[in-house]
Order: C-alpha cells, then sequence, then structure tokens
C-alpha cells in the first residue's frame, strides 16, 4: 500500500548502479565468507566502516528536518573518545564509560539547543562555536597526546563479533530502526516535520516548538557521543586532532543524499541510512580500485553536484520543458 | 498650469492566476501635492505600489511620469525615471555607512577607486536639502528607524526623485518623529515634488494630505480632497458602506439570506461534551450568561493601551476596527503569543496567565490567525497532519492519536465542513484558501475548544466559502462554544455578534450591544471616531 519515496528509489538506484560498476570488475565483489565464525567481505567491510557516519547522520537527520544544522559533531566525537580514554585508563566501568561519553555528548547538544532554541542564535554559528571549541577541549583532556586504551571489553566493542557480524553496524542498525519507530509511531516525528516546515505556525497551534527544536540537538549531541566511543574503541586510542574530522560534513551529505532538505520539513531515517551507505560504497569502491586518495574526493564531490542538480526544482522544470519542447517539436 | 499632474495611472488592471488584484484602476498625483492611498487589507494598495515603482508589470494600462509614458520593469528602472520608494522597512544596507548608502551605485572616484571624500561631501549636502544632521560615517542600522528613512529620502531625492512613495512610513515612528516626518514632507511638497503617502493611520491622513484616493477590492473608489471628505464619509468608503438611514435594513436582509442556506450537521458526530441542555440562548439573551474569559487593563507597550474585555460563554463577540487598530494585538494577547504588560486575564473566574500559545490551548483557547499561511498552515505536511496537529500537540508527543483516530477525526471534518481535498493525504499547500482555513478552523475544533478566536476568518476566501464558515460560526455559538470575532467587515460583524467591542488607534472606543441601535452605520462612526459628521 506504501510506496517509496523518489528519493529512495533514486538511492537504490544509485547503490545498484555502483554495485554493477563493481561487479562487472571484481565478480566477488558480493561474496560474504564464513571465516572463523565471522563473517567477511566487501559488503560487511562497506558497513562497517560506514557505520560512524551513518550514527552521526541519525542524529543529523533530526536536526536538519528543524531547519538547524550541528557542526559541532566531529569535536563531541573527539571529546568523547578523550572523555574514554580518561576514565577506562583510570580504571572506571565500561557501562559508566560509556554512559558519561553518551552524557557528555548529550549535554553539548544541549549546549547547542540552548543557544538555538532558546535565544535563536543561528544554527550555523552556534554550532561552529563548539566545533571549534570543542577540539580544545579534547586536546584539554588527552593533554595533547594521542592516548592508547587498553581494555579488553572496549575492543570488543570497537573490533568484536556478535553471532558473526561486527558489533558497530549491528549497534547502529537497532539504533536506526530503534529511531525510527520512536518517532513515526509517536508524534515526535510530526513535531519535528512541523517545526521545520513552519516553527511560526506549529508554536501557534501549541507546540513547544523551541523544546521540539532542542531536543534534536540534545539527540544529535548523544548520537555522537556515541559515534566518539565506537571510534576510540575502533582504533583503540583516543586521538584528540583526527576523531571525527569531517565527520560533520559526511553526516550532512549523507541526510541530505538521503532526501532531507537543508530546509527543513520531510525527514527520511531510511534515507539518510541508504544516503551513508551510498558514500561509504563510493569511498570503498575508490579504494579497491586503488584511486590514490588525493583524487578520492573527485567521484564524490561529482555525486554531490549530481544530488544537488537532482533536488533543483528550476533545473528539473527546465529538463520538463525542453522534454515538452522536443515533443511538440515532434 | 498649477498642480499640473505628474503621475498619471490609467485603467491598471494586475492579475495572479485568476485573482484580480487591481481591475481598471486610475491614479493621479499633482506636483507639489501629498496624496494619500488608501484602503483596508486586500484592497491593492500594495499591488498598485509595485505597479507603479516597477516591481510588477501591470496587465494592463498605462503609467505616465510628467507626460512621458513609462514601464518600469525594475524598482531601479523607476528611480531612474523618478520614482523612488521608501518602505515602512528601508529598503538600504544597514551595515554600511550613511554616506554609503546615499552614493550607493554611483560612488565617486576614478579606476575603481572611491573617492572617499566627495562621497561624505555629496552625501552631507543630500542631508542639508532635508536640513538633517546625521553623522555621514555612523553605520545606517544604528541609527533610529526615523531617521533610516530620512535618510532613504534623502538617497531618493539625490537620485533627482521628481515622485516619491512613502509606504507606511509611520508604522513605527513616535508622535515626535512623526512630525518630523511631516515636516519633511511639506518642504518637499513645497519644492514641487509629487508623494503619494500609503498609511492606516487616519489622523496622519487629515493632518498632512491635500488629496485621498481610496481602492477597495481593487477597484477604484474615488479621488477626493481630504479637506471636502469628513472621516465618516472617508471609512464608508474604505469599508464599502455609503452613509444611509436604510442601511441597517438592507444588512438585516443579508444576514437572513445567510440563515436561510440549510443547516449544516457539524457536529454530528463529535458534539463537544460540555453541558448545552439549556438549550440554545437567543442573542439577547447572551449577556445574561455566565462570564467565560473576562480581561481587565490588558495591555502591551507600543501595541495595545489598557482595555478590558469580557467574553461570556456561547457568545459571539465581535473585534471591529480598522486596519491598525489592535485587534490582531488584541488576539496575540489573549492567546499568550506576546506576552501583556499589564493587566490580568480570568478564565472561568480564575486568574490565568499564559507564557505561549500551549498554555491558551490546554485552558482551552484557539485561535485562528488572519495569516494564514505564514502562521496557520504548515504548507508541506497533509491534510490529515495539519488538521490532528493542534490536539496532537495538546495531547504531547507520547499520548500519540492512533492512525484510526486520526483519519476518522479527517472524513468527520472533511465532511462537516465540506473541505475540497483530493484526499487527507494530499499536502495542504495545494488546497484553495478557502478550504485551508477549513481544515485550520477544523484543526481548533479538534481540540475541543471553549472559546475560538477567529481573526478575519474570511479574508481571502471565495464567497460560497464565506458563508459556509459565517454559517459555521452561528453552529458554533449554539454548540456552546464562545466565539471572539475580528473582523474589517462590518456586515460581517453585525451579522453574526451579539456584542461588539470597538478599538481606534490601540485603544477601545466603545462598545456595542444586540439592539436597534446595533446597525452598520453605528458601528462605523464608532470606528472611524473623530467626530460625528
Amino acid at each position: 500500500m506504501k510506496r517509496l519515496p523518489a528519493s529512495i528509489l533514486w538511492l537504490l538506484a544509485g547503490l545498484f548502479l555502483l554495485v554493477l560498476l563493481n561487479l562487472a570488475s571484481d565478480p566477488a565483489f558480493l561474496k560474504i565468507a564464513v571465516r572463523d565464525g565471522h563473517l567477511y567481505g566487501v559488503p560487511i567491510d562497506i558497513l562497517n566502516q560506514g557505520s560512524r557516519t551513518m550514527l552521526v547522520a541519525l542524529g543529523m537527520t533530526l536536526v536538519i528536518a528543524t531547519g538547524g544544522v550541528d557542526l559541532s559533531v566531529g569535536s563531541v566525537i573527539a571529546i568523547a573518545g578523550a572523555v574514554c580514554a580518561l576514565l577506562l585508563n583510570q580504571g572506571a566501568g565500561l557501562v559508566i564509560t560509556m554512559a558519561a561519553a553518551l552524557g557528555v555528548g548529550a549535554f553539548a547538544g544541549g549546549v547547542n539547543g540552548l543557544l538555538v532554541a532558546r535565544w535563536h542564535v543561528q544554527p550555523i554559528v552556534a554550532t561552529l562555536i563548539l566545533m571549534v571549541a570543542g577540539r580544545g577541549i579534547a586536546q584539554l583532556i588527552c593533554d595533547g597526546q594521542v592516548i592508547i586504551i587498553a581494555h579488553a571489553g572496549f575492543e570488543f566493542l570497537g573490533n568484536g563479533f556478535v553471532a558473526g557480524v561486527p558489533i558497530a553496524p549491528l549497534l547502529v542498525t537497532a539504533l536506526f530502526i530503534a529511531t525510527h519507530f520512536a518517532v513515526r509511531k509517536t508524534a515526535a516525528g510530526l513535531f519535528i516535520e512541523a517545526v521545520g516546515d513552519n516553527e511560526t505556525a506549529s508554536h501557534f497551534a501549541g507546540l513547544a516548538a523551541a523544546r521540539v527544536k532542542a531536543l534534536t540537538y540534545v539527540f544529535c549531541g548523544a548520537c555522537a557521543g556515541l559515534t566518539g566511543v565506537l571510534t576510540a574503541a575502533n582504533i583503540r586510542a583516543a586521538d584528540a586532532n583526527r576523531a571525527g574530522e569531517n565527520a560533520e560534513l559526511d553526516a550532512i551529505f549523507a541526510v541530505v543524499v538521503g532526501g532531507t532538505a537543508l530546509t527543513g520539513g520531510r525527514f527520511s531515517i531510511l534515507g539518510t541510512f541508504l544516503g551513508a551507505l551510498l558514500i561509504q560504497t563510493l569511498a570503498t569502491t575508490m579504494y579497491y580500485r586503488g584511486v590514490p586518495p588525493a583524487v578520492a574526493p573527485v567521484p564524490k564531490a561529482l555525486l554531490i553536484i549530481a544530488v544537488a542538480l537532482l533536488q533543483s526544482e528550476k533545473l528539473r522544470g527546465w529538463v520538463a520543458g525542453l522534454w515538452r519542447r522536443k515533443e511538440r517539436t515532434a | 498650469m498649477p498642480n499640473a499632474s505628474l503621475l498619471e495611472l490609467r485603467g491598471i488592471t494586475k492579475r495572479f492566476l485568476g485573482v484580480t488584484a487591481l481591475s481598471d484602476v486610475d491614479f493621479t498625483v499633482r506636483a507639489g501635492e501629498i496624496h494619500a492611498l488608501l484602503g483596508e487589507n486586500g484592497a491593492g494598495k500594495s499591488t498598485l505600489i509595485k505597479v507603479l515603482t516597477g516591481v510588477y508589470a501591470a496587465d494592463d494600462g498605462t503609467l505616465a511620469l510628467a507626460g512621458t509614458r513609462l514601464a518600469p520593469t525594475s524598482p531601479k528602472d523607476a528611480e531612474r525615471a523618478g520614482i523612488s520608494t521608501v518602505y515602512q522597512e528601508v529598503n538600504l544596507i544597514p551595515a554600511l555607512s550613511v554616506a554609503e548608502n546615499i552614493g550607493l551605485g554611483r560612488q565617486p572616484g576614478k579606476f575603481g577607486f572611491i573617492h572617499w571624500g566627495a562621497l561624505r561631501r555629496h552625501a552631507r549636502t543630500a542631508l542639508a536639502r532635508l536640513e538633517l544632521e546625521v553623522d555621514v560615517d555612523a553605520e545606517l542600522g544604528s541609527l533610529s528607524v526615523a531617521l533610516q528613512q530620512m535618510v532613504a529620502i534623502a538617497r531618493a531625492l539625490d537620485l533627482h526623485a521628481r515622485l516619491l512613495v512613502l509606504d507606511e512610513p509611520t508604522a513605527s515612528l513616535d508622535e515626535k518623529e512623526v512630525a518630523e516626518l511631516f515636516k519633511v514632507m511639506r518642504r518637499l511638497r513645497g519644492e514641487g515634488l509629487g508623494i503619494v503617502f500609503v498609511t492606516h493611520f487616519l489622523e496622519q491622513v487629515y493632518a498632512v494630505s491635500d488629496r485621498i484616493t481610496v481602492l477597495r477590492n481593487g477597484q477604484l473608489v474615488g479621488e477626493f480632497v481630504t479637506a471636502e471628505l469628513p472621516r465618516l464619509a472617508l471609512v464608508s468608503k474604505m469599508l464599502g458602506r455609503e452613509v444611509r438611514d436604510d442601511a441597517g435594513r438592507a444588512a438585516g436582509g443579508s444576514a437572513s439570506e445567510v440563515e436561510r442556506v440549510d443547516p449544516n450537521p457539524f457536529f454530528a458526530a463529535e458534539a463537544p461534551k460540555a453541558p448545552r441542555d439549556q438549550g440554545t440562548p437567543s442573542r439577547a439573551e447572551d449577556t445574561a450568561a455566565a462570564p467565560l474569559l473576562s480581561a481587565r487593563g490588558l495591555a502591551r507597550c507600543g501595541a495595545l493601551h489598557p482595555i478590558d474585555l469580557t467574553l461570556r460563554r456561547g457568545e459571539v463577540m465581535g473585534l471591529a476596527g480598522l486596519l491598525g487598530s489592535g485587534r490582531t494585538e488584541t488576539a496575540r494577547l489573549l492567546f499568550g503569543i506576546d506576552r501583556a504588560d499589564g493587566g490580568t486575564m480570568d478564565l472561568h473566574g480564575k486568574t490565568v496567565r499564559f507564557a505561549a500559545p500551549r498554555d491558551a490551548v490546554r485552558h482551552g483557547l484557539a485561535f485562528c490567525s488572519e495569516d494564514r499561511k505564514t502562521e496557520g498552515i504548515l504548507p508541506n505536511l497533509s491534510v490529515r497532519e495539519n488538521l490532528i496537529f493542534a490536539l496532537q500537540a495538546k495531547r504531547g508527543a507520547w499520548r500519540t492519536l492512533a492512525r484510526a483516530e486520526q483519519e476518522t477525526l479527517c472524513t468527520h471534518y472533511i465532511t462537516a465542513l465540506r473541505i475540497k481535498t483530493p484526499d487527507a493525504e494530499t499536502p495542504i499547500k495545494n488546497l484553495s484558501g478557502g478550504n485551508q482555513q477549513k481544515v485550520l478552523l477544523a484543526r481548533w475544533l479538534a481540540t475541543r475548544p471553549e472559546l475560538i478566536i477567529l481573526d478575519e476568518p474570511t479574508r481571502g476566501i471565495d464567497i460560497g466559502a464565506k458563508a459556509e464558515i459565517e454559517q459555521l460560526i452561528g453552529k458554533l455559538r449554539a454548540d456552546g462554544l464562545s466565539v471572539l470575532l475580528i473582523s474589517s467587515e462590518i456586515e460581517e460583524i453585525v451579522r453574526n455578534c451579539a456584542r461588539v467591542l470597538v478599538l481606534r488607534e490601540r485603544r477601545s472606543a466603545g462598545e456595542l450591544t444586540a439592539g436597534p441601535e446595533f446597525t452598520p452605520e453605528r458601528l462605523m462612526k464608532v470606528m472611524a471616531g473623530g467626530g460625528e459628521p
């Protein structure tokens, strides 16, 4: 009964095309093997590598749906990683550490939300503050060093397997599904879309629009915090400089490719998932092709241009006009 | 010939997507006169100004300045021809200095380098013409709105404007600043400029203008000499009612016409559950009912002087007044959109304070804004989502309305209010204005309010939908709801209300109660104020 929106179809088509390209040169591209009871293969790699971008993009989706943006997620990742290092190396338990990292992320998001929703600071400016300051905070915690974390449980979180599948993508996928149901089976999704669509009207209709807005930043911060945990666990270290570098751009890109407009309003969690998957597939493709890292951003840029043009109403109108003209002359 | 006509618009017609905004309008401004352009909302004033200044191209008609035919294609084009506009919100660049703003686009200098000294001297000369002492190096944005306007006028004169259009220039000025502005306007009139003065403050029209052109519903009502047009006559022309003795009866006739429409079962499935066994009170009996909401000394600095207002249960009360009289401001204070500076509000005899619309909604209030597009609809969301939105917001995120309940509500209201939509999942922006308005009414009715404030509920919608909405108001009253009806259409108020509070210049100007005295004429006199004709 429910049909998929056009943006999802475009994404699936893009993914399909990319996979086809890969299959043409490497028939084993989609092959998944079982080794030592663990799944191995390119698709698993893609999911594993892409999971952190996905998680950041999940939070970013809701923020963007309210018409905002959160540039501070990369710094929050670094802070959360630093917090992990600090606590674990002082002998704190894994659960407490994770809770602290998540809490720090949520708190950072709360600050952003307060600035944006309460004091009407423009989202870009408000979150830029923490984007810049956050790295410094992470540096302070780490004392300017890359801190190695030696903790078996933490390591398992970053590189372990459950039922043959790496933990990170498993966790992230579960969070996507949970978030999807949390916003679509309650009215939260409607409220977020309403605030993004017309904040004044939703406020006048009796919605605590500012609170809804602020909460999306809290959620986004928490997602970034958890991403920080996964990132630190993955490399077994807290790197205040490199952790979460460009995470905000990748996340925004995944959200936009996924069909959620930067102007706010309608959002798609499935779209974000597929968007992040598409980006990671592209990156992995290039890696397997041996494209030098210096050139790798070019295809990504081309994809961004293609998506931006696809979303341009003016271009669509122009193309439609061309089509009509052709029909008339024919 | 003295007072030769400077600007002549003949037969201007402008349509938007089938809606005629201006129809065959003539407008003449003579050199050396201040000409007020008046009309209520939707009369076509701003469309006419935009045709005049090249923002819109007219579909029909001609424009001539000092005998030369013009067809400005942009404001810049019009400016070159000698027509300059100063808007309420000054259209200069706040971050630049006064001198830069005045010289913008015509900087003196060579090889792309600006001769700053010459630019400053030039600006000082331009300002001196208005006898204005302003630091030309000051950032424009740091000046008061009044001074910014003066700078804009100085720039216009510097561009050799022959016709100056002042669009609501006094809306955010205090009395002293208005006097200053008028002094400048008179001086420019003396210099032979033609000035078009758009405002909704009638005092100011009488204080400064020589002639008045009145528009209504996109049509020319006429051009008048200010000194020869009594205030009441002016208001009647703006509102489209001739002052006649039998007019009251004429209005009565149209009222019965509306009532004759078949009754519609608005609440067939969803009758509010409040006790309503005593039957529906007649209009005269309304005044005996218990007060639902009473406000004492409700005020907000710059928006509304203290007013008292009492609304009884099951009563339709009107809030009348001309544009800018403080009607919408009152509604916003009652609904908690703006914070009141003074006064108290009682609901059911208990003092309440609304910090946000959410509080008002929880207390059973509802508010349909006059600005449907920016304050009402969620344009890209579906009819269903728009319709259930206020109820869902009242319930909170977790007490979610099941999809089936939502659909029941939609089906009910789409049928009951005869909302024309392909289905409930269509984005509301695809609906016509009247149908959007009905969805918004349904949005509020779904919350089962006790009091609904309707701000210009029939503006910009077609006649059929208008009649249906008026009919709905009667139905709501019969169901025991209280309605506060804000309207600039006098007939609409007289037809639907048992009592009217009239506002004038952001103050209460009196209250009228249903009875033989309750006629459109009487209401109009109170609205116009300023002495009887």
